[in-house]
């Protein structure tokens, strides 16, 4: 959020202050991802139990005043997971959407700027990662390199880049050869200082859409991969592996078990995916409707 | 709906059964009492067990479809379910044999028909060994097991009379004519469909089974589903109860509970511990659970790592293991503990048996102060995730307790088609679950694949000079030989001080039923359809 | 006209790279697959030698190069190889399971189209209103949720609490006959030769898993169908119409419904390719025999030829769909050029 354009900063809080009043499902969506930052700092220091340690003879109990989520297999807290799973879960999605958000920018300014053979290459490049069944591929990815919480995001990253990539190209494409590049150029600048600081920054508000969407779909990919058993490593709490294991349960009548980290992998998704908008809104006045 | 059944019903009176249609038009209601709808979570890829690449459930194709010259006998356990009786072998397509210490000969039975119906010949019967150890693969070397390696072995005297050569006389070879690999194989439909570049025609028998056995496969879905109609002209054995049963492959453990449950399907096969449990208490359910001989599921410190290569460090992981969680969370109390027994020395030559280990963390830290290792060390503990409903629970409460005594062991899952290579090809797993299960039910075949230097399941590279030679002694050995017992006993005593496998609990086969009953449970784990019967 | 066909092939042209580009990452992908095939498929209690033999019977005892030249061979004749993990040829595996996958993608589109589509309408009339908000809302959820989840949650619900919905046993229940082999498509064969009761029987299989599809695909389309709303009913040609005192209704669902469907087709096309390849975690809850639960297996068995073929069949149905959304485009709206964006 601190990329949004630097205007007056009073004229800008004013700005998000009538966003956010105008829009209350946006004010909805910011409480939730302040609370979700909050037990992703200090989760761990706030919860009632040792999220790692078992207790076989208190196994699978339901929901109580003791045990507000109830208990798993293991006799482990279920409520107590799923708040320190929340920095596992946004330290994956935030840094794999970095990832491919630095690199996805790089190639498509390139391929935009330069064009040519570059962007001949580049575009057959995003071409065949897009032609690919992109959860499959990530599957495969962290199938063949192992199923490391790094691995993860890189996978998670990888199929994200042509979305990316895609996007800065067409914006730097159509502004390279605007008035204020080319007076930029004319001004001494280097190619790549005009690039960096002229251009690209104009393609930041339509990024910070997609960025948000990404956020809530790499936690989505996260889990999905957790359900076939690419998650991350066993004990770590992490919410997708949370619903995977707690779906076998279900049926069987232990629905806490996946019921509780699936809300609130839902909530993260869902407040990542409304924030898209919301942020819209903000950089972008005239798009408001 | 109920027109179809009642189609389905009047075409069964004959016209359908008569012929074996390749593909059905009409499949069954669920509720008609002589249909049984079985569902399980792998599949089948393979009607021919002797193929390259077909997987374990696929063996219950050779057991249903096909027939072997002797088979098991069937008794009823004392917790009143069904099984197979190791200790008594019974004539299938042979009606006698004579065993010499040279040579078996069988006399196969006369009148004997394969499904097309023409005879069952001798010819049949050696082409059919042939083919088990000349195409290569696990078929071969479980051939080996029971002293039959080479075709010279076998010899068709005339029509019904079969002779093999003995390499050794050995307890072993009569036990293995009735293990699922020397089925018989209508060789005449087989060559048929051979080709030069494919003499044992394994592409036909792939998709097309050519047997005698009690079932016929009247459909076949890879992914999908396999429909077994009764064979009603079976010479090798009483004709099944059920007419048809289909096979269904349903993945998910959690809908496969919600179908048993709601009736919708009448068998499942291979239940989860804890679904067993659960259901058992269930009215209309019947759960059958049956202790898996010859099997016990252990963690294996591997000698390859430096820390394991003190046999101290090996009990200290033995006693710091928390059994009686770990039986609980892992087996849900499905099994038998294999933990806790009263001493260091066997007073019999049952096996599995209760090792003499159990939870004692003070013990456990004595023995890694003695062996200097009191600082503790760091080691992967890895599982595999094609098992990960028992082993992750079992690991993550090992790694729990290992880190009291200060060994801080992180969980490595493993995909299932690496780990077999890492396991046990490679043997490179420093600490790891292993379920080694032996077909034939005798302690020194255990031995020899668990304890064995090189041996395949001898995932920890153990190796103790005394366990080599007594192993390959007891071997061939008749159990009713003097010698077997002490050598047996003093093999136990032996792992049993080095640890180089340390019990946990010996597994139990779980199917659960609900409308059919007397399900016989087999050594080799697969769903066998023979001897079910409807309520 | 010429200039249109020579703009198509050139079109087609430019998939070929992309298509050889998915083949080298396929065939290096999987051999990077960690396990040994042959280990794997050699069975219990296998020996070195039998390793071995195995090694050279999938033929995996060549070189890499080798290994790629023989496979690149194999595609120029049409031949995927054969999975070992179900023991078929690849190509009669896709083409059993295909329609299947396809029947399920599109049911759920379909679903998924007749909900959101008016919510969109709905929310794009008053934006910023109340309705505007619960529209979002439901849509945002519905796709916040993972597949797996809401698969497992509507069968415990629907099934095995109310008991309403058919056993979760993939395409067809046992009771059912059926249909020949036309289309692939159960709906579309058993319809072909008069048989409803099939037809009821393959539609009500189809209603859960495709549900828990379409809450997932609800979001893009109902938010493309506002966007383009908006648009479109700001533009110039509604203001005239407005002014021509045409009803609210017959402006609304006559004109800029009309005009708002270009977009909403293309964000089809893409939602359609992305979820032919999310629904493999629907497909192994729901046991549905289709690509999807076949390329985990595949993956998970290190199973080469299924993992190659299933990859290489989506990346061309993938090609297909932008061409013939590309093409329509075009013929729907002559100004739409093909030239290099």
């Amino acid at each position: 959020m601190s990329m949004a354009p630097t205007t007056k900063s009073d004229g800008f809080f004013a700005h998000i202050f009538y966003v956010l009043r105008g829009n209350p499902i946006t004010a909805l969506a910011f409480i939730l991802l302040a609370f979700f930052i909050v037990c992703a700092l200090f989760g761990p220091l706030i919860v009632p139990y040792d999220p790692l340690a078992s207790n076989t003879s208190n196994a699978l109990k339901p929901p109580s005043s003791d045990h507000w989520f109830g208990t798993d297999n293991l006799g482990r807290d279920v409520f107590s997971r799923v708040i320190v799973a929340t920095r596992l879960d946004l330290l994956i999605s935030v840094s794999a959407v970095a990832l491919s958000f630095v690199i996805g920018s790089i190639l498509g300014s390139i391929a935009g700027y330069w064009g040519g053979w570059l962007d001949a290459i580049l575009n057959r490049l995003l071409d065949t990662i897009m032609a690919f069944p992109l959860f499959v591929l990530a599957m495969g990815i962290v199938a063949a390199l192992g199923n490391t919480i790094e691995n993860i995001v890189y996978a998670t990253a990888l199929i994200n880049i042509p979305f990316y990539a895609r996007l800065v190209r067409a914006e730097v494409n159509i502004r390279r050869d605007a008035g204020f590049a080319l007076a930029a150029k004319l001004a001494g600048n280097s190619d790549l200082r005009v690039l960096a600081v002229h251009i690209f920054p104009n393609a930041l508000p339509p990024m910070m859409v997609q960025i948000s969407l990404n956020l809530g779909w790499a936690i989505l990919n996260a889990a999905g991969l957790s359900f076939i058993g690419l998650g991350v490593r066993p004990p770590t709490p992490e919410w997708g592996i949370m619903v995977a294991e707690g779906a076998n349960f279900v049926i069987s009548g232990e629905w806490w078990l996946a019921l509780f980290p699936g809300l609130w992998l839902m909530l993260a998704v869902f407040t990542f995916n409304l924030l898209g908008d919301g942020l819209r809104d903000i950089v972008d006045p005239r798009k408001r409707t | 709906m109920s027109a179809s059944r009642r189609d389905f019903l009047k075409l069964s009176g004959g016209a359908i059964t008569a012929a074996s249609l390749p593909f059905l038009k009409v499949l069954p209601a669920s509720a008609a009492s002589d249909v049984i709808v079985a569902v399980m979570g792998q599949t089948i890829n393979s009607l021919d067990l002797h193929r390259t690449g077909t997987n374990r459930p696929s063996y219950q194709v050779a057991v249903n479809v096909y027939d072997r010259l002797v088979t098991f006998g069937t008794k009823v356990t004392p917790n009143g379910s069904v099984s197979y009786d190791y200790s008594v072998i019974e004539p299938e397509i042979a009606e006698s044999w004579e065993i010499t210490d040279s040579e078996m000969i069988f006399k196969l039975k006369p009148g004997g028909k394969f499904q097309d119906g023409s005879p069952i010949t001798a010819q049949d019967v050696k082409w059919s060994f042939d083919r088990a150890v000349s195409l290569g693969g696990f078929p071969a070397v479980q051939m080996k097991a029971g002293s039959l390696e080479s075709p010279d072995q076998f010899e068709a005297v005339d029509d019904l009379t079969f002779k093999i050569k003995l390499i050794r006389p050995s307890k072993l070879t009569l036990p293995d004519l009735a293990v699922p690999v020397p089925f018989v194989i209508n060789s005449k439909v087989a060559l048929a469909n051979a080709t030069d570049d494919d003499p044992w025609a394994t592409e036909y028998l792939h998709k097309t089974p050519a047997g005698s056995g009690a079932f016929k496969v009247a459909q076949w879905k890879p992914g999908e589903q396999l429909v077994y109609e009764r064979n009603e002209d079976y010479t090798s054995g009483p004709i099944p109860e059920i007419k048809r049963v289909i096979v269904r492959e349903v993945p998910s453990p959690a809908t496969r509970r919600a179908l048993l449950e709601r009736g919708d399907v009448n068998l499942s096969f291979n239940m989860p511990n804890k679904d067993a449990k659960e259901l058992s208490e269930v009215d209309g359910l019947a759960i059958q659970t049956t202790p898996i001989e010859n099997s016990i599921y252990s963690l294996c410190p591997n000698l390859g790592f430096d820390a394991f290569k003190d046999k101290r460090v090996r009990q200290a992981i033995a006693y710091s293991v928390p059994y009686q969680e770990v039986f609980d969370a892992g087996a849900y109390g499905r099994g038998e503990p294999m933990w806790g027994g009263p001493s260091m020395s066997p007073s019999d030559i049952a096996w599995p048996q209760k090792f003499p280990y159990a939870t004692d963390l003070d013990r456990a830290k004595d023995l890694l102060k003695e062996a200097g290792m009191s600082s503790g060390f760091d080691v992967p503990l890895s599982i595999s995730l094609g098992q990960i409903d028992w082993m992750e629970p079992v690991a993550l409460l090992i790694q729990e307790n290992l880190a009291n005594i200060g060994v801080n062991a992180t969980i490595e899952k493993i995909p299932s088609a690496n780990w077999r290579t890492a396991s046990l090809v490679e043997k490179r797993l420093p600490l790891h679950l292993e379920t080694f299960g032996g077909w034939l039910n005798y302690p020194c075949y255990y031995f020899f694949w668990c304890f064995l230097e090189g041996h395949l399941f001898n995932s920890s590279n153990y190796r103790n000079e005394e366990i080599e030679v007594l192993t390959l002694e007891t071997l061939h050995m008749p159990i009713d030989d003097p010698d077997y017992a002490p050598k047996i006993k003093r093999m136990i005593e032996i792992i049993w001080d080095e640890v180089p496998r340390i019990a946990l609990w010996q597994p139990a086969l779980s199917v659960g039923m609900n409308g059919v009953k007397d399900f016989e449970y087999w050594f080799h784990r697969q769903l066998d359809v023979r001897n079910l019967k409807g309520v | 006209m010429s200039g249109r066909y020579k703009t198509i092939s050139l079109r087609i042209a430019q998939a070929i790279p992309v298509l050889f580009g998915v083949v080298v990452v396929s065939f290096i992908l999987t051999r990077a697959l960690p396990g040994d095939p042959a280990v794997y498929f050699a069975g219990a209690s296998a020996t070195e030698e039998s390793i071995a033999q195995v090694r050279e019977a999938l033929g995996l005892d060549k070189s890499l190069p080798e290994q790629f030249v023989i496979y690149l061979g194999d595609l120029l004749r049409g031949d995927l190889g054969q999975s070992i993990s179900t023991g078929q040829a690849v190509t009669d595996d896709l083409a059993r399971r295909l329609p299947a996958s396809l029947e399920l993608t599109l049911m759920a589109l379909f679903i998924s189209c007749s909900i959101a589509v008016p919510l969109g309408v709905m929310a794009a009339t008053k934006p910023g209103s109340l309705r505007d908000h619960i529209c979002r809302v439901i849509v945002t959820a519905g796709v916040s949720l993972p597949t797996f989840f809401t698969g497992i949650l509507l069968i415990y619900i629907f099934y095995y609490l109310l008991g309403i919905a058919p056993s979760p046993l993939g395409r067809l229940d046992f009771i059912y006959i059926e249909p020949d082999t036309v289309t692939g498509f159960y709906l579309i064969d058993a319809a072909l030769i008069g048989d409803w009761e099939t037809w009821f029987g393959a539609l009500k299989q189809l209603i859960l898993p495709a549900t828990t599809l379409a809450l997932f695909t609800m979001a893009p389309i109902a938010r493309m169908t506002r966007a383009a709303m908006l648009s479109a009913l700001s533009s110039d040609f509604v203001r005239t119409a407005r002014a021509a005192g045409l009803s609210s209704s017959k402006i609304l669902y006559g004109y800029a419904l009309h005009n708002a469907m270009l977009p909403v087709i293309t964000t089809l096309g893409m939602v359609f390719s992305f979820t032919l390849g999310a629904n493999v975690l629907v497909e192994k809850v729901f046991a549905w025999p289709g690509i999807g639960s076949y390329a985990i297996e595949a993956l998970v068995a290190s199973d080469y030829a299924a993992v190659q073929g299933f990859v290489l069949a989506m990346a061309i149905l993938f090609v297909l769909l932008n061409l013939t959304i590309d093409i329509a485009y075009s013929l729907i709206d002559p100004r739409i050029g093909f030239e290099e964006r």
